[in-house]
């Protein structure tokens, strides 16, 4: 029997990028908080710059719920799911904002009308077959005062390219308009990140450097980056990288209106005979506690989010909360980051002290901002030149068909070489598609005894022209920066395990296809909300972050807004 | 006799190699010596933001000598050789030895990679049945380029199939014991490998800072760069004793 704790407001189930942005408007509202988080407090000691460590080997993660819970795996339900590689994300106050890339990009316009846009200017026989994506229910002008709201309140350096609708060629010019400027300069250019620019322009393209939630500038009292070059799953050691450990949490901390519960292990959303969440269970220490809430809010990772819906089945929700629609695990997708290109050049790119944030991007290929009515596929990719190299990596680089990589003959040719090479990763506009789906897996479970995450994911004939078209524009634009060697990557098939992973709670006025409503709260329990990238329904051609963020910010400040209606 | 051979015969590092073979790989000075040089680091100038200092290189310390704590002497002699092969001494410098990666696995046996235990063992035996079977002899006993050559079938799984007990591919026993000669030679010497820099002078890493200024950025790509030479851990913000 679960010892039963005092009440409270709202519960949060995780304090990372989500659960930590939503948990500020909320404390400040006066509402009583509750966050519960599966890991620890981490500090900048935490954070040495070490590739063995972070790269490696397991983070200084006192509690590893995220890893015992790594989903199984499939592409498709013929074949048999299973548990591949590792999955990086964290279990600590801040969650993965702690070690992530911190690239906080807003969605373009287009991303959130996919389907009234391509119809508009293609017909509708081009939104693929067997896709379920829809429009958002709202778009990107509703969310652009929170996009504002948390580039300030998280902190978000970079270069606005359309100012309330005046194009500043320094930016991208593709971007929805901004309310104003970010609040600090973007990220500085190594020599060959300018290079790359050039490059672009030379092609007629618009390069511009990307957003980051990472101080350029002393702000908020604590300093700008230092380049170090172990922010690619590393903590950052001089807190100059805006996870919300950093920033909303201590604010909603300091409202004395949230309390942190660490090493809170939440393993059920409990219902009462009306379909209305109670609270949740959680196990600490070995036992078990019934925290009860008004309202509460799911912010796991999409994962985690689905599996506490799935596994938290009732009279009322016979197949798991806020599932008696079938929608829960449902228009999943992760982004298609792969289907990269390498190259290798005559000359050092002085990589060492960049990190995966800084860099160049090019939009021309992004959405819908070229003419797709001679090609096959709808969407886009982003390029991106970032400066990002560490020394193990380095001399574990490809030797480009030019002999074997260990030996006397390697040796000299890594001396040569370890600091040129170059890869793109290209992100790319990814569609939800019937069979493509999340649910329990009937075999694998955690050490508590609960099944894990089962993700049946392939990526499509769309995705794949799409990968193929980007990888000749990636192609382009290193040969045009004078690349000796360019090696293209295969274009992808079964999706995996992602850190950019979408859906599966998607939001949506229409409860027979989406799970959340327009505001993030469930269509079926109204007091149980969800945040974090699970409601998205499109991916866009970009990190998924900020937007997460912003959701979650307009969720919590519509709850304190409705207070009377979603709680009572 | 290929460029390997003469090499070996003409290269007056091959006695000490020999040498460390026998001490069981001993190298791993930098493990033994973890805060000597953290003093060095004052930690104001690292809080104000300032640009780290260059530290003193990192003094050589008498050697281990003792053996391998999670591998027969047997079992570290073959691996010696095989990581010996993988980045070799030669005229580009020290290898891989040098560098103390056997230290570096065997330490991690120990600790992070302790389930990996089983799957070095089993290779290791493997490796060396598969030298005798196709190349009759001990894999420590043949030629640089014949070790060369049966590395070759266990990185391409071509051994996998001789039945000599390795489990699952060749490849995977090679990939595992490429990966962690790597992680010994280029990693941070915290962990008992990269002595003396060696790896990280080799593809010219210009070492561990905290705080790299717009100048550092301008001076590494005109090549005028001082390499930092400490560790990670000298740095006072994560010293375990801070």
């Amino acid at each position: 029997m679960a010892t039963q704790l005092r009440g409270t407001d709202v519960v949060i189930v995780g304090l990372g990028a989500a659960g930590g942005v939503a948990a500020y408007p909320l404390a400040e509202a006066g509402l009583d908080v509750v966050g519960l988080e599966a890991g620890t407090w981490l500090d900048r000691r935490d954070f040495a710059p070490d590739e063995i460590r972070n790269n490696y080997r397991d983070w200084p993660m006192l509690i590893d719920k995220c890893e015992q819970e790594r989903p199984t795996s499939r592409a498709t339900s013929e074949t048999t799911a299973r548990r591949v590689g590792s999955h990086p994300m964290m279990n600590a106050v801040g969650g993965t904002s702690l070690h992530y890339w911190a690239q906080s990009w807003r969605l373009n316009p287009w991303d959130f009308r996919v389907v009234s846009e391509t119809t508009r200017r293609y017909g509708r026989s081009r939104v693929p077959l067997g896709s379920t994506v829809e429009d958002w229910p709202f778009g990107y002008e509703e969310l652009e005062p929170f996009y504002d709201r948390v580039e300030r309140e998280v902190g978000v350096s970079g270069q606005a390219g359309n100012v309330r609708g005046a194009i500043d060629g320094r930016g991208n010019q593709f971007e929805g308009a901004r309310a104003r400027e970010f609040p600090m300069p973007p990220l500085r250019w190594t020599a060959f990140n300018e290079r790359m620019a050039e490059a672009a322009r030379a092609h007629g393209w618009h390069p511009f450097p990307g957003p980051a939630a990472i101080n350029t500038e002393r702000y908020q009292g604590r300093r700008g980056c230092g380049y170090h070059g172990f922010c690619s799953k590393g903590g950052c050691p001089i807190d100059a990288k805006n996870a919300t450990h950093l920033t909303t949490i201590p604010k909603a901390v300091d409202t004395g209106n949230l309390r942190v519960v660490t090493q809170a292990h939440v393993t059920t959303v409990q219902v009462d005979a009306d379909g209305r969440v109670t609270g949740v269970n959680y196990v600490s220490g070995g036992t078990e506690y019934f925290q009860p809430a008004k309202v509460v809010l799911l912010a796991s990772y999409t994962y985690e989010n689905v599996r506490m819906l799935l596994l938290s089945k009732s009279n009322a929700y016979p197949d798991g909360l806020a599932n008696n629609r079938g929608q829960v695990g449902r228009h999943y997708l992760s982004h298609h980051q792969g289907a990269g290109v390498t190259a290798l050049f005559p000359y050092d790119l002085d990589a060492w002290y960049g990190l995966p944030a800084q860099g160049v991007a090019v939009d021309d290929w992004a959405d819908d901002n070229f003419d797709h009515t001679d090609l096959d596929f709808i969407g886009g990719g982003n390029l991106w030149a970032m400066s990002d190299r560490r020394p193990i990596s380095a001399a574990g680089m490809s030797t480009f068909g030019r002999g074997r990589n260990w030996g006397s003959a390697w040796k000299r040719f890594i001396r040569e070489n370890s600091d040129r090479s170059h890869y793109f990763y290209i992100q790319k506009t990814t569609l939800p598609y019937e069979d493509n789906y999340l649910d329990l897996d009937p075999g694998v479970t955690d050490p508590l005894g609960l099944p894990v995450i089962r993700i049946t994911g392939q990526y499509k004939k769309n995705e794949l022209a799409l990968a193929a078209f980007m990888q000749d524009r990636a192609v382009e634009w290193y040969q045009k920066a004078g690349a000796t060697e360019i090696v293209r990557g295969g274009l992808g098939n079964s999706m995996g395990a992602s850190t950019h992973a979408y859906g599966g709670t998607r939001m949506g006025d229409d409860a027979e296809t989406n799970v959340v409503d327009r505001w993030g709260f469930s269509h079926e329990a109204p007091n149980l909300g969800v945040l974090g990238a699970s409601v998205m329904g499109t991916s866009g051609a970009r990190n998924p972050t900020l937007t997460a963020q912003a959701l979650s910010w307009r969720t919590a400040q519509h709850l304190v807004e409705s207070w009377s209606d979603i709680a009572e | 006799m290929n460029d390997d051979d003469a090499r070996e015969k003409n290269d007056s590092s091959v006695i000490s190699r020999r040498d460390l073979l026998r001490t069981a790989g001993a190298a791993g000075a930098a493990a033994l010596v973890p805060h000597s040089i953290a003093a060095a680091a004052p930690a104001e100038a690292i809080e104000a933001g300032a640009a780290a200092l260059p530290g003193p290189s990192i003094a050589t310390a008498p050697a281990p000598t003792g053996p391998l704590m999670n591998l027969t002497a047997r079992e570290t002699e073959i691996l010696s050789a095989m990581v010996d092969r993988l980045i070799p001494s030669d005229e580009l410098g020290p290898g891989a030895l040098e560098a103390g990666a056997l230290r570096f696995i065997d330490r991690a046996l120990s600790e992070a990679e302790s389930d990996s235990a089983g799957a070095y063992r089993s290779g290791l035996a493997a490796l060396d049945r598969y030298s005798h079977y196709s190349r009759g002899a001990a894999f420590v006993e043949l030629s640089a380029t014949d070790q060369d050559s049966v590395l070759i079938d266990l990185q391409t799984g071509g051994a996998t199939g001789a039945n000599v007990g390795f489990v699952g591919s060749s490849g995977s026993f090679f990939n595992m014991v490429k990966s962690h000669t790597w992680q010994g030679t280029f990693g941070d010497p915290h962990y008992g490998g990269n002595v003396d820099f060696i790896g990280w002078d080799l593809i010219g890493y210009p070492g561990v800072r905290l705080q790299v200024s717009e100048e550092d950025q301008r001076a590494l790509e005109a090549d005028e760069l001082t390499p930092v030479r400490r560790s990670a851990y000298d740095y006072a913000t994560f010293r375990a004793d801070q």
